[in-house]
């Protein structure tokens, strides 16, 4: 289980996340929501080792990973994508993966074989596949198109064969219909690798349509967490967003 | 992956043959003297793309690895104690040590401040040869010569010998740096040069690995500096000043960073235009600026690599219009 306690993080005069604990239990997929700068992104860098808190606990594997750098994080089973897709551009989507998936083979020094070594292919087109960017192997990362190279970002951290996997928005910059396609998938991997999901998003409809549990971010703090219903019902989020956020009053107001 | 194995051994054994046959097609003495030229400041600028090509790490400073391998070789030779092959050893693994101990500081900063320390450390190893006069004879270089006793039964006080060990050793170098390209350690490289930041959450430890790639490259120069020194019998500071590092950049640029000989092609072709407008002009970095500007901002990216693209561009509109006809033949 990954379980956060009472975390706090500030730049300079702005929390960025104030006191927040949630669980997340094994196996769940999760959806953190809020407005644009409530401290999402902050959250997932707080929990995968990117940036340090000022204080709080992250208890992952048993342990208390605060102080572990990104990379030990990363080894420890906790893989994340990026609200912008961050990819290697002159890499093929093929080599891009194979690449990641021999790095977390701990073969990223191996130096008498040749690339690819045997051992990851098998792994490298069973991620593809899953992903349905089989028929784009050969292309370059950089001339993907918006939507495959975020599906590719998450096929990256699917090399890490991760027990938690963090989703920044993993919609974001997509038109209505990709973005059903998008969750779609997001959906089968996590039914499919029975991982630990946390996602990141603003579509309210999405949200309430997959996330078994929902935590609503604000001013870096939880302001409400539950399930769809509870959350659809929730004052404090319904005064927070309506006039402000279109989908979720909409949302709320079909009950 | 086996096939490439093969491919790169054909391609290998085609340029031994090539080096091999060329002084003996042209036995005149400057085509193996320009030749050994071209060996030695290529393996400096190919190592050094293992460093800019391949890992995107851009070092002011890789003369002074160079340097290193010249004078460590010349005066272990010197010393009389140990022979060629033993000192040539000795040399590499000098060198290793100094770019680990170089390297260390240098790989965590980034960009520019890795270029700017890369720079200062060079300049600083440059006055070093400058000031240890009892050690390196200063801005006189290494004088005295240095022996070439035979070992094995080689002797490299023959020419053509001389000429032979550095296409072999040269050849050597371009292999292991071959390996290393196309290995799993090559594409972390790649990974790092392409997303530092990425290649960290997927697991590759960053800065370890630059500074696996910084020693490396730093022992292969040292190479360069060995075959030098052997051939001018001498070692000198120009070896480690900061316009040898800026030639092997130049090389670099001149011949492309993305395909792995490019480095030796810019190689020819620096020596070369040096070698014509030295005989035509005096106005020589003129000649040789205009160039590089008229490379850089004509194609946009070195020569072998315009190439490179060129052949893939027309590759994909062949098969774009055979796919088109192939279409039009089906309805
Ligand atoms: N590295 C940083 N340095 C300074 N301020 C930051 C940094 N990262 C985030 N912030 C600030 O923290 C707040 C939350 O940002 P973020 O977590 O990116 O929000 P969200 O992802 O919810 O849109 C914003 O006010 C942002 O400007
Ligand atoms: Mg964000």
């Amino acid at each position: 289980m990954l379980s956060v306690q009472n975390l706090s993080k500030s730049f300079g005069g702005v929390q960025a996340t104030r006191d927040v604990s949630i669980d997340f239990p094994d196996g769940s997929l999760t959806a953190i929501i809020g407005p644009n700068g409530a401290g999402k992104t902050t959250f997932f860098n707080l929990i995968s080792g990117a940036i340090r808190p000022d204080a709080g606990k992250v208890v992952f594997a048993g342990q208390d990973i605060v102080g572990r750098s990104s990379l030990e994080v990363v080894r420890l089973g906790m893989a994340r994508a990026f609200q912008v897709a961050a990819l290697f551009p002159s890499l093929t989507v093929k080599d891009a993966v194979t690449a990641a998936v021999t790095s977390h083979q701990r073969k990223s020094w191996t130096l008498l074989q040749r690339f690819p070594l045997e051992g990851t292919q098998h792994r490298t087109d069973e991620i593809l596949e899953l992903l349905g960017l089989s028929s784009k192997a050969n292309t370059l990362s950089r001339n993907l198109s918006h939507g495959d190279q975020k599906l590719l970002d998450i096929g990256l951290a699917l090399a890490m064969d991760p027990k938690v996997l963090l989703l920044d928005e993993p919609t974001a910059g997509m038109g209505p219909d990709e973005r059903w396609r998008m969750i779609g998938k997001v959906q089968h991997l996590w039914e499919v690798k029975k991982m630990t999901v946390l996602f990141i998003e603003h579509d309210m409809d999405i949200v309430f349509k997959i996330a078994q549990a929902i935590h609503v971010l604000k001013y870096g703090a939880v302001l409400a967490q539950g399930t769809a219903d509870e959350i659809r019902r929730n004052q404090d989020v319904i005064d927070a967003y309506l006039g402000t956020d279109h989908h979720l009053a909409h949302a709320a107001g079909q009950e | 992956m086996k096939s490439g194995v093969l491919r790169d051994l054909a391609v290998g054994a085609v340029l031994v043959a090539l080096l091999l046959v060329l002084p003996i097609l042209f036995p005149k003495p400057a085509l193996r003297d320009f030749l050994i030229y071209v060996m030695a400041y290529g393996l400096l600028a190919m190592s050094l793309n293992l460093l800019v090509g391949l890992t995107g790490l851009v070092s002011f400073g890789h003369a002074a690895f160079f340097a290193s391998g010249a004078y460590m070789f010349g005066l272990l030779m010197q010393s009389g104690t140990v022979g060629i092959p033993v000192a040539m050893l000795a040399t590499v693994g000098g060198t290793a040590v100094l770019a680990l101990v170089i390297g260390a500081i240098c790989v965590r900063l980034k960009e520019i401040y890795f270029s700017f320390i890369t720079l200062a450390f060079q300049m600083f190893i440059h006055s070093i040869i400058l000031t240890w006069v009892s050690l390196t004879g200063g801005d006189q270089g290494l004088r005295g010569g240095i022996p070439r006793p035979p070992f094995l039964g080689i002797d490299l006080n023959d020419a053509m010998t001389l000429y032979v060990f550095c296409v072999v050793v040269f050849i050597l170098c371009i292999a292991i740096m071959r390996q290393v390209w196309r290995s799993p350690f090559g594409f972390t490289l790649r990974m790092i040069r392409d997303n530092p930041t990425r290649a960290n959450f997927l697991g590759a430890d960053v800065v370890r690995v630059k500074l696996g790639i910084f020693v490396l490259a730093g022992s292969m120069a040292s190479v360069g500096g060995v075959l030098l020194a052997l051939f001018v019998s001498g070692a000198y500071p120009e070896f480690g000043f900061w316009t040898t590092s800026g030639e092997a950049i130049f090389m670099i640029m001149l011949g492309g960073s993305q395909l792995f000989i490019g480095p030796v092609i810019g190689a020819v072709l620096l020596r070369l235009l040096d070698h014509f407008v030295t005989i035509y002009t005096d106005h020589h970095g003129l000649v040789l600026g205009a160039v590089i500007l008229v490379i850089v901002l004509g194609l946009r990216q070195g020569v072998a690599d315009y190439i490179v693209d060129w052949l893939e561009r027309r590759r994909e509109t062949r098969a774009a219009a055979a796919s088109v006809a192939s279409e039009k033949g089906a309805a």
